[in-house]
């Protein structure tokens, strides 16, 4: 029974300044790409946002070698102190524009605005302050007295969170003394060019930072590249392996940042009205297209039905809708073909005999919506409990003792984060320490912040970002 | 606006608990240029705007310490912004502080706003680099974290009215204390307008106190105060700084290294000045099911 009937409280879309093209950023000047132009959508009605010049692969050599020129006359002879103050004014830039950012980020993501509003934007500009830190005091960070950057890095990123994750890649690789070419995600490239902008106001010397958008081709040219010395990927861990293939033998240095298919493991003297929100949380934040989602919950039998009556009712309370609607705390999926890929995991999941329960939450008529789903009475070998949905789906499993919840919970090729839900605090330490994962939340979920290195076990990836661990991924050592 | 217009002469206070009060005393003293012209009376403080200072130190220490250090790493280095848009009146107070060149106070007023970035963007990575998560021989998590020590007492480079200041400063507000500065006493200005530039810039008030005023006069006062937890000794005459280390020492402060010979200031420091101001927690918590 909901107690309030909650009014429309959307977001106005012109704070976006949408423009009807966006073209690529090479050698700090906005260029037409040779590529074929994509239209990206706002994936909450259909709508086409915006015309994307995208990149060819003579443009990939444009940038490539803007990206050196910039490296060997400007950026890696600059002393840190001066590239720190280039940093810290993309930080303070990022915040100024903070709210256009966030409005232009739910509309090409379909992300809630409250997400892009108070997560995303805000924890891309603390990377990028963060790092400015680091510019000039590498030496302090464990890596030997005068550590030196790598030279071009090549970036992939995911579609999932652009801005941020474009701010976990460049902030890093330009503090360490690198400069870089980033391919966005082809659903999602509007911040990242509006970030070419950023670097402009920032007077950030040309070629230091490309953004060459364009689909997967553009994105193997770049990490294939010759001049490329540097590759970092945020993606699927199917197309990480084909990085890895296809960058075995060269000598680059390489970041894998993938899938992942969490264990939130609740015990049976957690605080469950708790439990209950970092479970929601865990898996229903940004739509559960999040790599670290815990997208697997494993329960004490002996709670598992009063948890699930709890969470079951608590979900149902989510509001799904515009995710323009400040209210809203489940937008829209991404994409068309991720959202088939979601329903067809569900639809094995019920084959599979797992027993579904789906929000009865309506439905926008327009634009991609999947209503937030649990399924219970899953077993290990279904594929909902195998592998990543990426969506707003939450499998459920039980166990009876610790050693049999760190035991399924271990029962992965992933190993990417956790979570652990119990008052015992001696428990907790004992559990972090079995957990074969990068990142273990104990009694919250789904935290970020720059300081805290972040990456994965096995094929989670390899390399972290964030963190003083986080440079290693950027500096010749 | 005639030729003949009088400019608007500045009243010099000190700056205690984010206000800019007189010294309770009452006095004042003329501050004189390199060649000996008049600038200005400033305040001249007190044993009580010591005492005074060091309890707004004090009250502003929970709030400082306890706020992120990305929160501070922000409002350090909202101090640079603030400066760099006075650039040009700091260069002046420079010049006729230091009787320097116009090109060599340029370079020590923009060293200055560089050394809030640098202790701006060292907040946030103390830990990482000074802390450690220990492997103890036993079923026992346990890590050691630097946290504040408290309300420090800093007297300032009697030569370096504004980068030496600074550099002083800086370090003491990155790891989370709060300071009770006594100026240098003959070139104050650059630091009452290094105040100014501190009210208006997110700086809590308390967290930094300026008295302009006499070091030999105020180093007992600090030295012996039982709420003063470290004490920076630069700017007294290396002469009675080990009678002052001996009073210190009856409250067990914590004692910052300084040379006998004030440097130029212009090399970039390292941990030096921001090791002393901490102190290392470690907590122990056992592992099992």
């Amino acid at each position: 029974m909901a107690l309030f009937d909650y009014a429309p409280a959307p977001e106005n879309r012109d704070i976006a300044n949408l423009k009807a093209h966006y073209r690529p950023f090479i050698g700090g000047e906005f260029v037409d790409g040779n590529g074929e132009p994509l239209k990206t959508i706002n994936p909450a009605n259909g709508e086409v946002l915006a015309e994307v010049s995208t990149v060819d692969g003579s443009d990939i050599d444009r940038a490539v070698q803007a990206a050196r020129t910039a490296y060997e006359k400007t950026w890696r002879r600059m002393p840190g102190s001066e590239r720190a103050k280039y940093l810290f004014r993309l930080a303070r830039l990022i915040q100024e524009r903070a709210r256009e950012l966030a409005v232009l980020e739910t509309l090409d993501n379909g992300k809630p605005i409250k997400e892009s509003r108070d997560v995303d934007i805000p924890t891309a500009a603390a990377h990028f302050f963060y790092h400015a830190g680091w510019a000039d005091k590498l030496s302090y960070a464990g890596y030997g007295p005068d550590p030196q950057p790598l030279g071009v890095a090549g970036q992939v990123i995911p579609w999932n969170f652009p801005l941020l994750m474009l701010a976990w890649k460049i902030a890093p690789a330009l503090a360490c003394g690198n400069t870089v070419v980033l391919k966005p995600a082809e659903t999602t490239p509007l911040t990242a060019l509006v970030f070419g902008e950023l670097c402009q106001q920032a007077g950030l010397p040309p070629g230091v930072v490309n953004i060459v958008p364009g689909a997967g081709d553009v994105g193997a040219a770049l990490v294939g590249h010759a001049g490329v010395d540097k590759v970092a990927f945020t993606g699927s861990t199917e197309v990480g392996k084909i990085i890895q293939r296809q960058l075995a033998g060269t000598g680059k240095k390489m970041t894998m940042e993938l899938g992942g298919k969490a264990a939130n493991i609740v015990f049976d003297d957690a605080p469950l009205d708790q439990a209950v929100e970092g479970i929601v949380n865990g898996i229903f934040f940004n739509q559960g297209h999040v790599c670290c989602a815990g997208s697997r919950l494993l329960v004490q039998e002996s709670i598992a039905d009063e948890l699930l009556e709890k969470l079951r009712y608590r979900v149902s309370t989510l509001r799904l809708g515009d995710p323009l609607d400040k209210n809203t705390d489940v937008g829209a999926i991404n994409s068309a073909e991720q959202l088939a890929k979601i329903r067809d995991l569900v639809a094995s999941g019920e084959a599979e005999g797992a027993e579904r329960w789906t929000s009865p939450c309506p439905l926008p008529e327009k634009g991609f919506f999947f209503a937030p789903t649990v399924f219970s009475g899953v077993q290990a070998s279904m594929r909902i409990a195998r592998e990543e949905i990426f969506g707003p789906v939450l499998s459920v499993l039980t166990f009876r003792t610790p050693q049999e919840a760190v035991t399924k919970a271990n029962n992965t090729p992933y190993g990417l984060s956790a979570g652990i839900w119990t008052e015992k605090g001696s428990r907790i330490l004992w559990m972090t320490s079995q957990l074969r994962a990068g990142v273990v939340w104990a009694n919250t979920f789904n935290r970020f912040d720059p300081t805290a290195p972040f990456g994965g076990y096995q094929e989670s990836g390899f390399g972290r970002e964030g963190g003083r661990a986080g440079l290693e991924a950027y500096l010749d050592v | 606006m005639s030729d003949t217009r009088l400019a608007v002469a500045k009243t010099y206070k000190l700056y205690i608990g984010g206000k800019f009060p007189r010294s309770e005393s009452g006095r004042s003293y003329p501050v004189n240029d390199t060649r000996g012209r008049f600038l200005a009376n400033v305040a001249h403080a007190s044993r009580k705007d010591v005492r005074d200072a060091v309890v707004a130190a004090r009250k502003a220490f929970p709030g400082w310490s306890g706020a992120t250090a990305y929160n501070r790493g922000q409002v350090l280095f909202r101090v640079a912004e603030v400066m760099e848009g006075r650039r040009e009146q700091f260069v002046a107070d420079v010049r006729a502080a230091e009787g320097v060149q116009q090109r060599r106070a340029e370079t020590l007023v923009d060293a200055a706003i560089d050394r809030w970035v640098y202790y701006a963007g060292w907040t946030d990575k103390l830990s990482a680099v000074l802390g450690a998560a220990n492997p103890v021989a036993g079923p026992y998590f346990s890590f050691t974290v630097p946290e504040p020590t408290g309300v420090v007492g800093v007297f300032a480079p009697q030569k370096s009215s504004l980068l030496g200041l600074v550099s002083v400063l800086a370090p003491v507000l990155a790891t989370g204390c709060t300071a009770v500065v006594v100026t240098s006493a003959d070139r104050p200005l650059p630091a009452v307008t290094l105040a100014e530039v501190l009210a208006t810039s997110d700086v809590p008030g308390g967290v930094v106190n300026l008295l302009t005023g006499r070091a030999e006069e105020l180093a007992p006062w600090l030295a012996s105060h039982a709420d003063v937890n470290a004490l920076d000794l630069t700017g007294v005459e290396p002469s009675a700084r080990g009678e002052l280390a001996r009073t210190a020492a009856d409250t067990v402060k914590r004692l910052v290294r300084v040379p006998d010979q004030e440097p130029d200031w212009i090399a970039t420091p390292g941990l030096e000045r921001l090791r002393p101001y901490l102190e290392d927690k470690t907590v122990w918590h056992p592992m099992g099911v």
